[in-house]
């Protein structure tokens, strides 16, 4: 791209003289200016993302004496720890679709609203929810419905039990409860802009062709907001799969999950010598994530065509 | 470097530890990290010597709030003032402490000595990353605790007990049985995960053994089915016990090392943590001390052995709750501290502590690998 148009550039300049390798100059220097910025961060992504990405893409295929094979993937698919692949998806589907459902409806909520400082009160609340994580995260709600929390003592005084039916914090349904703390906002803040940029025009050229409230939903609104939702629910996805201290915090290892069964064979006390099935199980996360992220990536490209002015 | 290691070649065994004890120390730093006992050095004199010549120390993975290292290290620091102590990392788990003398090699950030818990003392002997050291007291370590040429020892240790908030539990456990019983609902803790922390594998050997006798150490799937019928009952939460739960009465019992419960007892004014001993099962733990075979700085890793063995460091751990590993041999000569030693929960009469071994902790940790993550 940017070639072609040095060189248009370069062509248009030619008229008035020979300025080719001035310009060409010019034009590097603008480039290396417009990226300089990023320079810090390739650095960044680099060191602790390509790294470490690529030392765990190669131990994954290395036994404990550095020997080539292909037995930590065999063991990482195997019946122990398939079924945590299994629950992490699991757990990473029902967050993520939950929260999906709920944030889009909040937002749409508040951009039709038309009030202003709402729209800037749950923009920056978004912001601080999303990225609320980790251990801190799980004790917020230990002390709030925990079975000893401030909440849950609240209700009992007022009669109800939150813990007489099947409900339970420090499992399944617990971590989706907690993990919809960041989900939630997350899907706000991902597709707010994506509902904010239908406009009323829209709907008033459709209205004024006849359409009917639902035709005007069937035939523009879904379609249009689809690649928004279904990006976003796959961000979601990413991040509820990855999450690991919350719930090593909540679950102690009793629900499968991916993440914590990689905890406990790289970074545990107890599990001395398969390292590299954690390698193995890392990458498969790697690839999990890698595809779901390619997928966003993807509709994320389709939804902002329909941003742009 | 170089040069000095060929001179200490040259000059081996007495003959170096004479000249080290007339000459300057600089020529005896060289060959610090072959030395395998005191005799090397020429005597205590001669390795601070050496070691103060280095200056520095680098530990690993020493919490201060664990087995009371905290005072460990600080008298460590008064006793050698002149000796730089970096206390790294202090949360990092064993296998970090292991990753970090693979990855830090030739570095002199590598930490000098390590701590760890016993399948990674075996791991990483066995991967050569150990240095051979008898500190002066080895005698007092009993046979089964040390490995035989030195490459690693038991420190200090612990039994299991349960700890419990005497203002939350109105009836005080005696049993590991007991924490079935629907009195205790929504009240019993682990320290954990099994499959990574040391002290919730501890407890689960523990409930083995209360399930099974004494054959139940050898059984991990009867402690998984009596957790699972806990967790039927509703006694059992799987969260993890920490400070935090304790404080705020999510976790008012737990099964834990006795000597990590003191710091639920200071964890907040509401909490009167008691621990004790269950008379149907008595595990113990020991965590081992190795030295890195390619410490930066080889005489102090040294003299921190000797330090952490003598009666001084090994009173510390006890005033922390922890168990020395020459308690025995102090109990005997009359120089461990009478007040700390009363503080140790009693174990309950005629028990015999069950030391779960490397053999067994692999078979238990692959029965907890199959059938821990489908408890829920």
């Amino acid at each position: 791209m940017t070639v072609t148009q040095s060189q248009n550039v370069v062509a248009a300049q030619k008229k008035g003289g020979d300025n080719r390798y001035k310009y060409n100059n010019i034009e590097i220097k603008k480039l290396f200016f417009d990226y300089s910025g990023l320079i810090p961060f390739f650095i960044f992504a680099a060191i602790f993302i390509g790294l470490p990405t690529g030392s765990v893409a190669v131990n994954a295929f290395r036994g404990n004496s550095n020997e080539w094979t292909l037995e930590n993937l065999r063991v990482a698919f195997g019946d122990i720890y398939f079924t945590s692949l299994i629950g992490s998806i699991q757990l990473g589907f029902s967050s993520a679709l939950t929260g999906a459902v709920m944030g889009l409806a909040i937002s749409y909520g508040v951009a039709i609203s038309g009030k202003k400082k709402l729209q800037r009160v749950v923009a920056t609340a978004s912001g601080v929810f999303a990225n609320t994580g980790g251990v801190p995260l799980a004790f917020f709600f230990i002390a709030a419905i925990g079975n000893y929390g401030l909440v849950t003592i609240a209700l009992q005084k007022i009669g109800i039990d939150i813990y007489s039916g099947n409900f339970t914090l420090f499992g399944f349904s617990g971590l989706v409860l907690v993990y919809l703390y960041f989900q939630i906002p997350l899907m706000v803040i991902v597709t707010y802009p994506a509902i904010e940029g239908i406009k009323n025009e829209w709907r008033e050229a459709a209205v004024n062709l006849g359409a009917t409230k639902s035709m005007y939903w069937r035939y523009i609104g879904i379609p249009i907001l689809t690649p928004a939702f279904t990006g976003a629910f796959l961000l979601l996805f990413a991040n509820a799969f990855a999450a690991y201290a919350t719930a090593n915090v909540l679950t102690s290892g009793t629900l499968p999950l991916l993440p914590i069964q990689i905890g406990s064979l790289v970074n545990g006390n107890v599990v001395a010598d398969q390292t590299n099935v954690g390698m193995a199980m890392g990458l498969e996360m790697i690839i999990v994530v890698a595809v779901t992220m390619g997928g966003y990536i993807y509709l994320d490209r389709k939804t902002s065509r329909w941003r742009k002015r | 470097m170089r040069t000095r290691a060929r001179v200490g070649l040259l000059v081996s065994g007495m003959a170096s530890a004479l000249i080290a004890s007339v000459m300057a120390a600089p020529v005896q730093a060289a060959d610090s990290s072959t030395a395998t006992s005191l005799a090397d050095f020429g005597g205590l004199a001669g390795l601070e010597r050496a070691c103060k010549a280095e200056g520095q120390l680098n530990t690993i993975a020493l919490p201060r709030d664990w087995a009371n290292y905290g005072e460990v290290i600080d008298t460590f620091i008064r006793k050698y003032p002149t000796v730089n102590l970096d206390s790294q990392n202090p949360e990092a788990s064993s296998a970090q402490e292991l990753a970090a003398v693979r990855q830090l090699k030739g570095s002199n950030r590598a930490p000098d000595v390590l701590d760890v818990g016993l399948a990674f003392a075996v791991a990483g002997a066995a991967e050569g990353l150990f240095a051979p050291y008898k500190v002066a007291t080895w005698k007092d370590i009993p046979a089964g605790a040390k490995e035989r040429n030195g490459l690693y020892y038991s420190d200090y240790g612990g039994v299991i007990a349960i700890g419990y908030d005497a203002k939350k539990v109105k009836v005080a456990p005696k049993t590991i049985k007991d924490l079935g019983n629907a009195r205790y609902k929504n009240q019993v803790a682990l320290n954990g995960n099994p499959t990574s922390a040391g002290a919730a594998l501890g407890a689960m050997f523990a409930i083995s053994v209360a399930s099974r006798g004494a054959k139940g150490v050898d059984n991990m799937a009867s402690g998984v089915n009596l957790v699972k019928s806990w967790k039927k009952a509703g006694t059992f939460l799987p969260v993890q016990a920490s400070s935090a739960t304790v404080a705020n009465g999510q976790t008012p019992i737990t099964l834990d090392w006795d000597y990590l419960q003191d710091k639920y007892a200071k964890s907040s004014k509401k909490v009167s943590w008691k621990k004790v001993i269950p008379t149907d099962a008595a595990i113990g733990g020991f965590y081992q001390q190795a030295i890195n075979k390619n410490a930066p700085n080889p005489a102090c890793a040294r003299l921190w052995m000797e330090y952490l063995y003598s009666d001084q460091a090994q009173n510390l751990w006890l005033a922390g709750g922890a168990r020395p590993i020459r308690l025995d041999a102090m109990v005997k000569k009359g120089t461990v501290n009478k007040k700390y030693l009363k503080a140790l929960p009693k174990l309950p009469a005629g028990t015999k502590v069950i030391y779960p071994t490397v053999a067994q902790q692999t078979k238990a940790r692959t029965v907890l690998a199959k059938q821990w993550g489908k408890l829920n």
